[in-house]
């Protein structure tokens, strides 16, 4: 037995298999992260999901979520695609820190994203202020401060997916376009945006998802108005105090948005080859 | 790796001493699982107070209170610290629709201090307190304006005024239900800008400028310090908020927040509320 020990080492189809003390501490891992969405599926009301589906609230809130944070998606993909093409294809001084100052939203606190934005573009912002004097446009309060919230923590991860993708362009095909007399428009055009497709479309899922999600910014920045501000998640934790069946009906409503944009993007995630 | 050190030098050698290991590896094992699980339910449980079991006032006392109670109950809590030095007081505040939510959820709290006999009443009604509550203060409504009130605002009617950006806090916070009996006792309609999730909140946005208006209590303006300034509400349309406060019937430590109730109902409650503009009961 002793002498075999050594060879027993087993195999699975991906390798050597892990030490079993890692198996248990992933399956804790497993049962942290699946624990509360079958809790909300099970808690959720589902007899009165038709009633809850027209209440006027929720109405209101799902068009403001799905409004603001298609609006945030589009500007994120006029700004945030020539940001990384910038970022890509170009080296200039500084640029580590730059990057990184454009991507931090993806990992600071929403709530501090909301309160920078009050610093910018509140009414005693560095850009708010000088706006209101000039065109008496106050930002904050308005749906538009909901979409500015989310294009501000969503637009880091479309430029972070696509910039990876850019990366992985083949270099020799724009440099055969040139050759060949193709302009910067042309090639891209003609040669980087059509091999971007994928990183492109798992950027915006991912962009989309985020601001559809956003709550922290958006609470500061924008407030909470049924019908103005008042977004899905806002809805989902103001509901709680008043009718938390709801809640957990709208955090379910939520949730399926969330499995819908996995499965669009399982090619990316869910084979993880 | 240029040490000569072999890449695995630290891992125990396999193959004649794999029967000495394979027990040490299942013991390892038979812990790891009920550690976690109780690593994952103390998490939810938090420390309990010394003073639980043994009815002394000492330990951790959790004070849950309305958001408007911020700063006096701070005071209240490093006074009461000053005669019982073994009790360290932690206090969570929020809007007393959510902690009575955060209560009903199980949340671990000794004492419950609400801004108004609604948000007590939900509490009461699952069954979460040991003894009836009793009122121990009140408090008032104000407007709260920038300083100098540049828009010249005088009264709830000039709330009205499409230019001026009002915030209310939310129909479920007590000061939102409070503001909304005031604005219909004066008969006056008003759009607002945004429903805030506690009062505080709302006087937030108007010590930032970014809104001109909110509808808050008097003693909120004390604690502004000059960040915002209160237009007074006439009585006839003003209400007096009661503060109901109570001892929760799931008290982790209720001999202490028994001791705290009473020294908020007391003469050195009265007073430190008096001082951060609450009025007496």
């Amino acid at each position: 037995m002793s002498e075999t020990a050594a060879h027993t080492t087993s195999r699975t189809a991906a390798g050597v298999a892990p030490p079993r003390v890692a198996v248990a501490l992933g399956i804790v891992a497993l049962a942290l992260l699946i624990l509360p969405l079958l809790g909300l599926t099970l808690r959720a009301p589902w007899t009165r999901a038709g009633e809850l589906v027209t209440d006027p609230v929720v109405r209101q809130a799902l068009q403001l979520s799905i409004m603001s944070s298609l609006a945030a998606l589009a500007i994120s993909v006029v700004l945030g695609v020539p940001l990384a093409l910038v970022f890509a294809r170009f080296d200039f001084p500084g640029k580590p820190f730059v990057r990184a100052l454009a991507i931090l939203p993806m990992v600071m606190p929403p709530v501090v994203g909301g309160v920078g934005l009050l610093a910018a573009f509140g009414r005693r912002g560095l850009v708010g202020r000088p706006l209101e004097g000039l065109t008496g446009i106050t930002i904050p309060f308005t749906p538009a401060a909901v979409v500015i919230s989310a294009t501000f923590v969503a637009m880091p991860f479309l430029i972070v997916t696509v910039e990876s993708g850019l990366r992985m362009v083949d270099r020799r095909l724009e440099d055969a376009a040139a050759t060949l007399g193709a302009d910067r428009w042309t090639i891209l055009r003609r040669v980087v945006l059509p091999s971007l497709w994928p990183s492109l479309a798992a950027g915006m899922a991912l962009c989309w998802a985020r601001a559809l999600g956003e709550f922290g910014a958006t609470i500061t920045f924008a407030g909470n108005m049924p019908g103005r501000t008042q977004t899905m998640p806002l809805a989902v934790y103001l509901e709680l105090e008043r009718n938390p069946e709801a809640a957990y009906l709208l955090s379910f409503a939520l949730l399926a948005v969330s499995v819908a944009v996995l499965v669009a993007l399982r090619e990316r995630f869910l084979t993880a080859t | 790796m240029t040490s000569g050190r072999p890449a695995h030098g630290r891992r125990r050698p396999v193959g004649p001493a794999g029967d000495g290991v394979t027990p040490l590896r299942s013991r390892v094992r038979a812990w790891l699982l009920p550690l976690a699980v109780v690593a994952l339910t103390a998490a939810g449980c938090g420390a309990q107070g010394d003073g639980a079991a043994s009815g002394r006032v000492s330990g951790e006392l959790v004070v849950f209170a309305a958001a408007s109670l911020n700063d006096a109950f701070d005071a209240l809590g490093d006074a009461f610290g000053d005669e019982y030095p073994d009790v360290e007081v932690v206090a969570n505040f929020a809007g007393s629709q959510t902690l009575a939510s955060q209560i009903a959820q199980g949340a671990p709290a000794d004492v419950f201090a609400a801004a108004n006999t609604t948000q007590m009443d939900v509490v009461a009604a699952a069954g979460g307190l040991s003894a009836a509550p009793e009122v121990f203060t009140t408090n008032r409504l104000e407007i709260a304006v920038e300083p100098g009130n540049p828009l010249g605002i005088d009264g709830l009617a000039d709330l009205t005024d499409p230019g001026v950006q009002l915030v209310l806090p939310a129909e479920e916070v007590p000061a939102g239900s409070y503001a909304r009996q005031a604005l219909e006792a004066a008969g006056v309609t008003v759009t607002p800008s945004s429903l805030e999730r506690d009062v505080r909140a709302a006087l937030a946005k108007v010590e930032l400028g970014e809104a001109d208006a909110a509808v808050v209590y008097a003693s909120d303006l004390v604690v502004a310090d000059g960040r915002a300034e209160g237009v007074p509400i006439p009585p006839r349309y003003n209400v007096a908020a009661a503060y109901p406060i109570a001892v929760l019937a799931d008290a982790p430590n209720p001999a202490t927040a028994a001791a705290f109730v009473d020294f908020v109902l007391g003469d050195q409650g009265r007073e430190i509320l008096a001082a951060h503009g609450f009025s007496a009961p």
